[in-house]
């Protein structure tokens, strides 16, 4: 069905610990952080989407392939609060059938 | 005491444009906004991203955008309370509304239009724990003025431009007696030039740069007496200062805006999508700040609320006068 065809699973767990099944689709433009939102999970993503803030980071905790992070993003990272190695910001990790799977943890609220 | 008929709270794009339909009413503004600038997130954050979705503009910059705002809202000389933010509103016995700000200037109208987006800028701080305690204490969230400083040990916070270029003001103009400058990584990404030039003072053991770490605590009796840094690996270690600088930049929250009384869900403010008004008769939201079912959060969409809560101002202001729609094509802009 063309429809499936264009979902893949994204996996997120939430601050509480609790994980989530996604379905995305990956011909939507769509990125993490807008998924998270259509779930209605608690992800802020306040500047829309412009790696200019960083309520969707979060850390990568599957050993999926993502694209090289950007200078915007990096910029953004080296100003946020609780970042680590495996840091990432969702709005900047776009629903591709690559990622297909992909486990991301939350980062703590604050920033 | 500033009297107007409309007082705008933020001055962002939805805010600017409600000026221009007002003014087709006859009715003045008055905007309040935090940020020294017209323009809002525009021009504090996004000065040079295009915006691909004003209509008829197939592109247009967001600091251009609000230039043209502000260039079209020109003739109906709307008047601005800048660097300030609104913290109160009373009402009066003659229906009237008083919104004073951090600074206290009053202002009077019958109508308090709140175009927020998403809220007062406020410094981002860092989670460091009895953070808090200490602030006004020897913990300063803003450099308002470098002499606070001089003859002091201060620690500074933060690996952008302002961390680095106040790190420098303070030293080369031999304000502080010590600073240190603490960040996560270990390379910066402000501009080239003030790396650098940290780098150079740093190797002239002017500047004591602590990279790879972060302040984790604060101790002292009443003020400030020292703070714990964290290096990634080499453990913690104990700094004396009299000032903790933590410079990260800004965020918006909804802030005082919060406690008027307003219906608030999601951290906005819930209106009725037939005028935008808010539980408070006379109060009305509009843009990025209101919630209702189909909210979209797009300039254009403000823009349309703006339009459509200012005919229910002038109702509200004139009750005996009769109104009916005017267009720009047939009647110009007249202005006052």
């Amino acid at each position: 069905m063309a429809e499936e065809e264009n979902m893949i699973k994204v996996y997120i767990i939430d601050r509480e610990g609790k994980k989530h099944e996604l379905d995305a689709p990956t011909d939507m433009s769509m990125n993490i952080m807008e998924v998270c939102k259509a779930y209605e999970l608690p992800v802020e993503g306040r500047c829309g989407g412009m790696a200019m803030c960083a309520t969707c980071q979060c850390y990568l905790e599957s050993d999926t392939e993502l694209a090289e992070q950007s200078d915007s993003e990096l910029d953004m990272l080296d100003e946020a609060f609780f970042v680590e190695d495996n840091s990432r910001l969702g709005c900047q990790i776009p629903i591709t059938k690559e990622i297909d799977g992909i486990t991301l943890r939350l980062a703590p609220e604050g920033n | 005491m500033i009297e107007t008929d409309i007082i705008i709270i933020g001055a962002g794009p939805v805010g600017l444009f409600t000026v221009f339909e007002a003014g087709l009413l006859k009715l003045k503004c008055h905007l309040i906004d935090s940020l020294p600038q017209p323009g809002g997130q525009l021009t504090e954050i996004y000065p040079k991203k295009p915006i691909y979705d004003i209509p008829g503009y197939p592109t247009v910059g967001a600091g251009e955008l609000v230039d043209n705002l502000m260039e079209q809202i020109k003739p109906f000389n709307p008047q601005f309370t800048l660097g300030e933010s609104a913290v109160t509103i009373d009402e009066t016995e003659d229906d009237q509304f008083i919104v004073t700000t951090n600074r206290g200037t009053k202002h009077k109208a019958p109508i308090v239009m709140i175009a927020g987006g998403l809220g007062v800028f406020e410094p981002r701080k860092p989670p460091v724990e009895n953070l808090e305690k200490f602030e006004d204490k020897g913990v300063e969230y803003i450099i308002k003025d470098p002499e606070f400083y001089r003859g002091k040990k201060v620690v500074v916070a933060g690996g952008g431009d302002s961390a680095l270029d106040w790190s420098i003001y303070l030293v080369e103009n031999k304000i502080v007696s010590e600073l240190s400058l603490v960040h996560r990584r270990n390379s910066f990404r402000g501009h080239l030039d003030s790396v650098q030039k940290v780098m150079d003072l740093a190797d002239e053991g002017k500047i004591n740069l602590i990279t790879e770490a972060e302040v984790t605590g604060i101790s002292g009796t009443d003020n400030v007496e020292s703070v714990t840094i964290k290096h990634k690996t080499q453990g913690e270690m104990v700094k004396e200062c009299d000032h903790f600088v933590p410079l990260f930049g800004l965020k918006p929250s909804l802030g005082p805006i919060g406690d008027w009384g307003l219906e608030i869900e999601k951290n906005a403010i819930k209106v009725d999508t037939e005028a935008y008004t808010t539980n408070r008769p006379g109060i009305y939201a509009i843009g990025d700040v209101n919630v209702y079912p189909g909210k979209l959060k797009l300039i254009l969409c403000g823009f349309h609320e703006g339009t459509i809560a200012v005919q229910s101002a002038f109702a509200r202001i004139h009750p005996d006068k009769k109104n009916v729609l005017k267009y720009t094509t047939v009647n110009g802009v007249n202005g006052f």
